[in-house]
This record gives C-alpha cells, structure tokens and sequence, in this order.
C-alpha cells in the first residue's frame, strides 16, 4: 500500500524526468545544497543568539524578525528541491534508514522550534532588554535546534554515499 | 570518513555563505538595514575568515583523499576561480569599511556592484562544489 504510493511518486512526470535525465538531478541537488546552507546558517545566527555565543548586543527579537522570512524562503526552496530529488526513486530512498532519520530529525526540529515559539519567545519583551540574557529554556532550544540540523546536514550527505 | 569531512565542510559553507549574503544583501540594500554597514560587517566577517579557514583545511583533506576527483577536474580548477576572485572583492570590501565607515553608503552604485558581483560569486562556488561529483575526471 505504502509502496504502491511511492511507485506512484516514481511515476509522475516529475519523478521520471528527474531520473532519466542526465542534468536534471544535479541541478536540482545544486540548488537543494544551495538552499539547505541558507537554511543552517540563518538558523545559526539565531541559535548562536539564544546560546548568547554571537550578537550579543542585538535584541533576539529584532534579530529573528529579520533573518527568519530569508530562512522560510531557504526553506521552502530545500522542500521542493528535495521533493524532486525524493520522486526520482522514492522506493530506493525510503529503503535507506539514513533517509528515514533526517525526515524524524526534520520533524524532531519542528516539535524543538514549535515548543520555543510557544514557551520561552512568548515573553522574550520581558527577557530581551539590553544587556539581553536568554532564560535558560531559550538556550536549550538554541542548543538543540543546532545539534539536530548539524545532524540533518550530516544523514542527508550520508544518504548520498549508500 | 569521507561524508564526516563533507559534513564539516557543508556545515561550514553555510556559515560562510549565510554570512555572506548577509552581509552582500546589506551592500545592496535589500537586507538587514536596521543596522550599518560596519556593524553588520563587524556580525559577520570574523565568521567568514575564520569558517574559511576550516573550509581550507577540510577541502585539502577531501583533496587528499581523492585527488583525481578535484586536481584534473575543470570545475574543480573553476570553483577555485571564482573563490579566489571573491576573497578578493570581500578583501576590497573591508578595506574600504575600515578605511571609511560611510564610504559604501557614500558610493551606491559601487556598493550594489560588488555586492550583486560577490553574492552571484558565492552561489557559483557552492553550485560548482556540488557538480565536482558529476564532471568527469580529466
């Protein structure tokens, strides 16, 4: 059943054209790398905020209002790439457990920044005056949100190499 | 071996290439405009010089490891073109900043130039790093 729905993702016009042609992959893959390295480093600087390890003088507000809209942009890009390179063998790729990971560690940083957006930042006016000092929760999600996308980077260069 | 260093040198590009395009966005004017130049620059720049050098030495050590696949690869030799060519215009880019800290902000045009140049620079080293795998040795 489940496999039925990925021969049928194989299938689509997208999904052949993706694997029959020669430049199609490594074009798309190209701009997939291009996107996820925005994705990571714009997540950084805002991770390296909360950890107070980097602009420590600007207001973490101000700071994420200004770099997330780039990130979602990066975001959005990195989805669309990968689903195209996913549809050119999706059986293949969801037969790889290094594949299976990055999507639970994907999911695993949406839970990360959902639980952040909905606890620590909704008192960042009170936590974010100069000197800024992030509460210990926002460091925690700082912490873990670069640890989880070190290791998404890492499984996702991985799944190339089996 | 081989992916773990890739990691690293992935990790790293986005580092220097986010920080790049900060900072390039802000020369053109589109990004980040609530603060200067020279504070923007002061943000960014340490990363890029310091993230460069782990770039150099985890791309030596792939190099290392499969020399034919980079040293006889044309697009290999073209990525570090266009490296090369951007290190210099980030050089010219804070060499300008420290001489005048208004002098981006004096010369418009110049600023949307180099910022447009260097930011379709960058995109090309990670578009070309990418398509080393891909080109033919030779």
């Amino acid at each position: 059943m489940i496999k039925q729905f990925f021969q049928t993702v194989e299938a689509t016009p997208w999904g052949t054209a993706v694997r029959e042609s020669t430049w199609l992959f490594p074009t798309i893959e190209s701009i997939h790398v291009l996107s996820l390295v925005l994705v990571v480093g714009s997540i950084m600087v805002v991770d390296l905020r909360l950890l107070n390890i980097a602009s420590r003088r600007r207001s973490v507000k101000e700071l994420a209002d200004e770099i997330l809209p780039w990130t979602w942009t990066a975001f959005v890009c990195a989805l669309i790439t990968g689903s195209l390179l996913f549809s050119s063998s999706a059986v293949r790729y969801t037969g790889i457990w290094q594949f299976d990971a990055k999507m639970c560690m994907l999911v695993l940083a949406a839970i990360n920044m959902g639980i952040f957006h909905l606890g620590a930042f909704r008192s960042v006016a009170q936590w974010d005056l100069a000197p800024s000092k992030p509460p210990l929760a926002a460091k925690l999600a700082g912490g873990i949100s670069l640890t989880i996308w070190v290791i998404i980077v890492s499984l996702g260069r991985w799944i190339g190499f089996v | 071996m081989i992916p773990t260093v890739q990691t690293v040198h992935i990790v790293s590009i986005a580092i220097v290439m986010t920080s790049m395009a900060m900072l390039d966005l802000r020369l053109i004017g589109i990004a980040g405009r609530r603060q200067s130049l020279t504070e923007v620059g002061a943000r960014f720049l340490p990363w890029v010089w310091v993230t460069l050098v782990v770039l150099l030495c985890s791309g030596s050590l792939l190099i290392i490891a499969e020399p034919n696949r980079e040293l006889i690869n044309q697009v290999f030799w073209l990525k570090m073109s266009l490296l090369v060519c951007a290190i210099i215009l980030t050089a010219i880019f804070q060499t300008m900043l420290r001489r005048r800290s208004g002098f981006w902000e004096h010369h418009r045009a110049a600023a949307i130039l180099l910022g447009s140049v260097s930011l379709l620079m960058w995109v090309g080293i990670v578009g070309a790093g990418r398509w080393i795998a891909y080109v033919e040795h030779g």
